[in-house]
């Protein structure tokens, strides 16, 4: 199955710019973890392990043609629709909430799969769409529904961040694909009346609280507001050159909160300052930017497609976590790509990378 | 042709590309710059934040709602109580630390060392309580040696108030610190460890109401852990109060009725299903509960045999013994095996196959109708009857009634009794039905249990002709301002359709229980209205050998139910002792209380001044051999209490 001329066509500018953030990570993360207690093998170890582990997976990724994914890309999504339900019947609570599945040897978290699955499946759809000149409102109605039903059930768990992400995925995609003015014009006239009729008539108060909860935690939550602080601080204080490795007070001490998952990235500014932060964001420019340029450079639809849609993934992680830890946005739980602590969003993110390989292998096939 | 469109396609999606690469250029400029403000700008002040700033965090606890009655009287509310706590990364020495407080207030300094410990782990700025609801000389104790307690701080925190110590308490509830195991529960995001929580009662069933959102305030402190400003402040919200359809006068009066008796009591208004007494004796001081209850006050509640913390009116679970007729009454009529005029011959006990069964009147009733059954409480009638009409009958009467199901009470864990039937039977003891055990199932013994939520439920319902409302405590949710946000409304919950002329009898013996000359429950007469009524006498165990055991725990269940004014149903009550032995000699009398303290609360609506000593005239004069010496039993005080 494995191709060696294709082995020989490795993208190694990708290859080099995921590695590159995957290692200032696991260095960012054993400083954050250094004033834990920690039992068992240390968590920058274990990131060790997942990127290893998430490197194989992504080489098996781009060893297949990804023209096989397509013909498997509705039977992937029927199957996560299935494994959402479950999730919602049988899942593990964790935190308030139920993302887990259990399947006996592993548990799973279906949510995360759906990102990439979303990808493939609207991939597919704008693939075998015919259409010049932009999307018309009722070319956008079927993939909008397939969109909704796993956001929907999504946010049953409840788990907005993740629902905000596909949703945001899905519609980088569409915007590749292209929309009608008019269309866009219809759906700001639809959106607006509807969320507003919603809004008024049709949310309990309790719903409205929880909205109003997410979009702005500070309301309710004196935690979240307090971390945006915390993590300003810890962010602020890095000035130009930073504390130094080990060396921030505002991690060392424990002030900040996930400081080696969600704000991992807050760590790195107050130890690197403002040089390490515009390197690390080059870093992310340039794959992103890259991603974009395999969908370029492919002449395949359905390759452009998923190269857009991987990178928009990528895309939205990074600048909603960052926003996050800067506090421009409001805290939700989303991590930073390769960067945070944690083994779900290190194979997510490496499939996604290795379907980026996949794609820019091939694309001398056409 | 298709080909040039593809080409078209493709090269437009070429051009996307670029424009998408634009904008995450300019997304990523965006967050450059913004790092530029924090660290380049601004990096001097948060620098400073970070360096020689200490942030302190000092929870303000949100109020608790009130509960009140349905009156406007205030059952629980809040004071303020004083806690000591410590903000472990302003502390050098803990060791010494400890050891001054315990000497400065002879605290116990192993109990503050464990609650330190299990704090460990959260960040270090935010305070630990080491001792809640401390004094205000220990207050003054801590302000007068701030400087050699660095670290240390006094936070206020509302604590329950009880207006009245015992009034209600198993359906108040009471309030404790948040579990680790709840904590991990939906809804309980919120909760900090140390943050109070209904454990039980109203308190635990309208958290999500009474709780209220904590608030905080962050403040900056130099190194001697003086304010030097606050940074950032959110308000805590009040919880929202909780008005009850209970009326404490009632309640007040139902349960000094019970004296030192264990049992329960549901007094509910007919026309709606609102509780108005909710009585569970004997009761206990939910006060205590909120802090460190005292071991020999634990043991004490847990040695008692009467069990004091035990919600009797909502999981006790009884044999409702005769109340249970009416049940079996209606099955019958509804079933044409008996009718109004339908009698049988009582000789005191009836013999099935081989066994005998007897009725209470070891010498019997003689000829008896439906009528003189209900106010004699006649066994053999109702026997005679369970057997033509078999169990499923009389079961399928019961759930007409919604008995043998939870009636949904606001409150939690409230029990569904149970009704047998063969299929039960089947099911639970893979066993079929005997026949003979049907004739206890008709006099509300064998495996029937019934909580005395349901007993009152089952009396409105007959009091209604069949319309049965759910029960329920809560009557409005107000906010602080005191503006309504949810009334509850009445909820038929459903009808138990029988003819109106069967409930008519059914009601008719019921008014004999209480009023005519050998009816049984005379104890619960009033000089002013009509009651109608049933007592009830449940055997607790199956009797071995001697019958005559008087060891307390074996004693019978003493039952009464009843509704008034006849004519014109309001409140229905069903009283509930345990090992009370005779309904009609302790049951009723209570009920009879209830429903004294209910008529004379509305008295002073119909008229003034209404002379409350021409009650007991009335009262005691009555002539009646079936209640002897009970009546006297009974410490009459209701005249003076009761007036609002």
């Amino acid at each position: 199955m494995i191709d060696r001329r294709l082995l020989t066509n490795i993208d190694w500018v990708l290859a080099g710019l995921v590695l590159t953030v995957c290692l200032l990570g696991i260095l960012n993360i054993y400083s954050a973890t250094t004033p834990y207690k920690i039992v068992g093998t240390a968590y920058y170890i274990k990131q060790l392990y997942w990127m290893l582990v998430g490197m194989v997976i992504s080489l098996l990724v781009c060893s297949l043609d990804y023209h096989i994914i397509e013909d498997l890309s509705y039977w992937f999504y029927g199957l996560l629709v299935l494994l959402l339900l479950a999730v919602l019947i049988v899942g593990k609570r964790s935190m308030g909430a139920t993302r887990w599945l259990n399947l006996g040897f592993f548990t799973i978290q279906p949510s995360e799969l759906m990102k990439l699955v979303v990808i493939v499946t609207f991939a597919r759809y704008f693939n075998n769409f015919q259409g010049v000149g932009g999307l018309t409102v009722r070319d956008v109605l079927i993939p909008l529904s397939l969109l909704a039903l796993p956001a929907a059930l999504i946010m049953k768990q409840p788990d907005l961040g993740t629902a905000t992400l596909i949703i945001l995925i899905a519609l980088s995609m569409i915007m590749y694909v292209g929309l009608r003015w008019s269309t866009i014009v219809t759906f700001v006239c639809v959106t607006i009346p509807m969320t507003w009729v919603g809004w008024t008539f049709l949310l309990h108060p309790y719903q409205k609280n929880r909205i109003l909860d997410f979009l702005n935690p500070e309301r309710s939550r004196l935690g979240s507001g307090y971390h945006i602080i915390q993590s300003k601080i810890a962010v602020g204080s890095g000035g130009l050159t930073g504390k130094g490795f080990v060396k921030g007070t505002q991690s060392q001490l424990r002030f900040l909160p996930e400081q080696h998952t969600d704000f991992a990235f807050s760590v790195f500014a107050e130890e690197w300052g403002f040089i390490g932060c515009l390197l690390l964001i080059i870093l992310y420019l340039s794959l992103v930017l890259w991603g974009l340029n395999i969908a370029r450079r492919c002449n395949d639809r359905f390759g452009g497609l998923l190269a857009v849609g991987v990178t928009s993934m990528l895309f939205w992680h990074i600048v909603i976590n960052m926003g996050m830890v800067i506090g421009l946005f409001p805290v939700v739980g989303v991590p930073l790509p390769f960067f945070s602590y944690g083994g779900t969003s290190m194979i997510t993110s490496m499939v996604g990378i290795g379907l980026l390989q996949n794609i820019s292998m091939r694309r001398f096939m056409f | 042709m298709k080909e040039r469109r593809f080409v078209r396609e493709l090269l437009e999606s070429k051009q996307r590309v670029l424009a998408l690469s634009f904008v995450v250029g300019v997304v990523f400029l965006f967050l450059v710059i913004r790092l530029w403000h924090l660290q380049i700008l601004n990096a001097d002040d948060y620098h400073a934040m970070s360096e020689n700033n200490r942030l302190r965090f000092v929870p303000v606890a949100a109020s608790r709602g009130d509960i009140l009655d349905r009156t406007g009287t205030v059952l629980v509310s809040n004071r303020p109580s004083f806690s000591l706590a410590v903000i472990p990364q302003e502390v050098k020495d803990k060791e010494a630390l400890l050891t001054l407080l315990s000497d400065l207030l002879g605290l116990d300094r192993a109990e503050m060392a464990e609650r330190w410990e299990k704090s460990k782990g959260r960040a270090k700025y935010y305070p630990i309580v080491l001792a809640s609801n401390i004094t205000r000389d220990h207050v003054e104790i801590v302000e007068e040696n701030r400087l050699r307690l660095p670290g240390i701080e006094i936070e206020m925190k509302p604590v329950r108030e009880y207006a009245s110590s015992q009034l209600a308490a198993h359906l108040l509830g009471y309030i404790g610190e948040v579990s680790e195991k709840e904590l991990d529960l939906t809804g309980f995001e919120d909760y900090n460890p140390g943050d109070y929580v209904g454990k039980n009662g109203i308190e635990r069933a309208l958290e999500k109401e009474l709780h209220g959102g904590d608030g905080g305030r962050q403040l900056e402190v130099d190194a001697r852990g003086r304010v030097l400003r606050t940074v950032s402040e959110s308000y805590p919200t009040v919880g929202n109060s909780v008005i009850l359809t209970i009326d404490a006068a009632v309640q007040k009066q139902a349960e000094h009725a019970f004296g030192d008796q264990a049992g329960a009591a549901v007094a509910m208004d007919v026309t709606n299903g609102e509780i108005l007494a909710f009585v569970s004796n004997p009761g206990f001081d939910p006060s205590l509960f909120s802090g460190k209850l005292p071991a020999d006050v634990w043991q004490g509640y847990l040695d008692d045999k009467r069990h004091p913390l035990e919600n009797k009116a909502l999981s006790g679970q009884y044999p409702p013994g005769s109340t249970f007729k009416m049940i079996t009454a209606l099955a019958g009529l509804q079933d044409n095996i008996i009718n109004e005029s339908t009698s049988i011959n009582c000789s005191g006990s009836y013999d099935l196959g081989t066994s005998t069964f007897r009725c209470w009147n070891k010498n019997g009733h003689g000829t008896t109708n439906l009528r003189k059954s209900l106010r004699e409480s006649c066994d053999v009638f109702y026997y005679q009857l369970g057997e033509k009409m078999g169990v499923d009958k009389i079961a399928a009467a019961a759930r007409a009634f919604k008995l043998g199901s939870p009636l949904g009470v606001e409150l939690l864990n409230e029990k569904s009794g149970l009704i047998p039937t063969t299929e039960w039977k089947l099911k639970r003891f893979g066993k079929r039905w005997f026949h003979g055990e049907t004739l206890p199932v008709a006099i509300g013994q064998g495996a029937v249990i019934l909580t005395p939520i349901q007993l009152a439920s089952m009396t409105a319902t007959i009091a209604n002709d069949g319309t049965i409302f759910r029960p329920h405590l809560v009557k409005r949710i107000v906010d602080t301002d005191g503006k309504t946000l949810r009334e509850t409304k009445a909820e038929i919950i459903g009808t138990a359709s029988f003819p109106k002329e069967s409930f008519r009898l059914v009601k008719q013996g019921m008014l004999d229980v209480v009023n005519a000359p050998g009816g049984t429950g005379g104890a619960a007469r009033q000089y002013d209205v009509k009651v109608a009524g049933k007592t009830g006498t449940s055997q607790v165990i199956k009797m071995g050998g001697s019958k005559k055991s008087t060891a307390y725990q074996f004693r019978d269940h003493a039952l009464f139910v009843a509704f008034a004014p006849f004519e014109k149903p309001e409140i229905a009550v069903a009283v509930v002792i345990e090992h009370g032995e005779h309904g009609g000699a302790s049951a009723a009398p209570i009920a009879g209380r209830i429903l004294r303290a209910y008529f004379d609360g509305k008295k002073p609506a119909r008229k003034n001044a209404a002379a409350p000593s021409q009650e007991e005239d009335e009262d005691t004069d009555e002539p009646d051999e079936k209640r002897g010496p009970t009546v006297m039993k009974v410490p009459r005080t209701n005249g003076d209490a009761v007036h609002d």
